[in-house]
């Protein structure tokens, strides 16, 4: 295309990309009429890639984006080999990683024209003028497009992310035996490469990246917790139950329109939620700790709303039980020699006004056999 | 430390301080020998880039606070003994 040749004779070095940016979409839609090369072999096809670029050990240059033009007739389909290409021949100082070149390591995750991919899974794009490469939003930069990725790896440490038992193993010194039902259920989870590019689009991680552990680490969380080898369900579930590691997921799903490999963290989390809400295999208080309470239901079936009596029991059980759940709940319901159980306990609305959630907790409790 | 007495310090200086004690603290709990190099190397890095690093430099700053910590979490493990650094000339032509 000849729109690149005259792009690049047009834009001086030393305009800041954005004004760049815009005086080449002017000239772009004028390239047909000033035909300055009439003749562009068939042979070239330039194409210009705008590249993130900060190098630490010139700590008085700022980031910015450098601008790189290559011929796509002889560079391979994907953005990785754009991105080898320029490295092996106009700037070897261009730092990135990359491995498999295959989408099985997940080392080139990183933002290509503003959605986050792997950069050897997507596809140089056909029609736009230019291609802009930044590192994953919201990380720390080492060099260049590679990113400090020690805070998400210690978030996916931190799920335990391996087989853990109580029971010894039923055939010693061999693998545990699985259903194929309760093998496909790992489907949708296994194959995470933790490659970070769901985790880095979501807005909620972006906010509070040490706090909240992110798509990739959760949708890990529900891999074991939905294996049936695993026999420290409960123990994982309660581990995570905490209003940042978990329910900062607001179901955004920018994780599962990010995700390389066409899984859906989004509905991985929403599992546990559910799991949470059921208080599954527990005897007490499972469940978002925001939520759990204990009432007394004589009270609640006197009057058609919530006494003031009550409603200081809830709240002080509802805020002693956001540091420790099982605990306080316990202990509430030992007090008023009340019997604590799954019926009683409240979870997960996503709705914390307080009239909601009493209304809620009053309809659930009448339910209960008296 | 005489907070009342001194400048007042601006939250990146007092990141920068507090890693550099923990350091210090740190390289106490090595051997002798090795807690005087590390301590060495440490303040070394430490006034050099004082010096060197223009002091509105953020992205440069918290870049080196980042990997500082790093290099303190290795430090701390019990299985390093000591720290060691080499000097490469600085009279290389710049790169570009």
């Amino acid at each position: 295309m000849a729109s690149g040749l005259i792009r690049r004779a047009i834009s001086g070095p030393k305009v800041a990309p954005a004004a760049r940016l815009v005086a080449m979409r002017l000239h772009a839609s004028e390239t047909e009429a000033q035909k300055v090369e009439p003749k562009v072999s068939e042979s070239t096809n330039m194409r210009k890639f705008q590249i993130y670029r900060w190098n630490p050990d010139q700590p008085s240059e700022k980031p910015k984006l450098k601008d790189y033009e290559i011929n796509l007739k002889d560079c391979g389909p994907m953005v990785l080999d754009a991105l080898i290409k320029i490295k092996n021949e106009i700037d070897p100082t261009l730092t990135f990683r990359r491995s498999c070149r295959e989408g099985i390591c997940g080392s080139c995750a990183m933002n290509i024209d503003g959605c986050n991919g792997l950069a050897c899974l997507t596809k140089i794009p056909e029609s736009a003028p230019d291609t802009m490469i930044t590192p994953l939003p919201h990380m720390y930069v080492v060099k260049d497009l590679v990113v400090d990725m020690t805070n998400f790896y210690n978030q996916y440490k931190s799920i335990e992310p391996w087989l853990k038992r109580k029971s010894p193993s039923p055939n010693p010194g061999k693998e545990i035996p699985q259903s194929k039902k309760d093998r496909a259920k790992l489907d949708g989870m296994y194959e995470c490469i933790l490659c970070a590019c769901c985790s880095t689009s979501c807005p909620s991680y972006w906010w509070n990246p040490e706090s909240y552990l992110g798509p990739a680490a959760l949708l890990h969380a529900n891999r074991w917790i939905v294996d049936s080898r695993d026999e420290y369900t409960n123990e994982r579930l309660e581990a995570i139950n905490d209003e940042f590691k978990l329910y900062r997921c607001h179901t955004i799903l920018n994780c599962a329109r990010a995700c390389p490999k066409g899984l859906n963290p989004g509905k991985q989390i929403q599992n546990i939620k559910g799991l949470q809400s059921r208080g599954v295999g527990t005897n007490f208080v499972q469940g978002s700790s925001r939520f759990s309470f204990h009432v007394n239901t004589q009270d609640l079936q006197s009057s058609q709303y919530v006494t003031g009596a009550t409603m200081t029991a809830i709240q002080l059980v509802v805020t002693a039980t956001s540091r420790n759940s099982h605990l306080c709940a316990r202990y509430a319901a030992e007090k008023k020699g009340y019997e604590l159980q799954d019926k009683l306990v409240m979870h997960e609305t996503r709705n914390n006004s307080t009239t909601n959630f009493l209304a809620f907790a009053y309809a659930e409790l009448m339910k209960l056999p008296q | 430390m005489g907070a009342s007495s001194g400048p007042r310090l601006s939250g990146i200086q007092k990141q920068v301080l507090s890693l550099y004690r923990e350091f210090l603290r740190v390289a106490r709990s090595k051997s002798g020998e090795d807690h005087r190099q590390i301590e060495s190397i440490v303040s070394a890095e430490f006034h050099r880039n004082s010096n060197e690093i223009d002091r509105k430099n953020f992205i440069y700053i918290e870049y080196l606070l980042r990997r500082g910590k790093k290099q303190l979490e290795q430090l701390k493990s019990p299985d390093i003994v000591g720290l060691s650094s080499l000097n490469v000339g600085s009279s290389q032509p710049k790169k570009t």
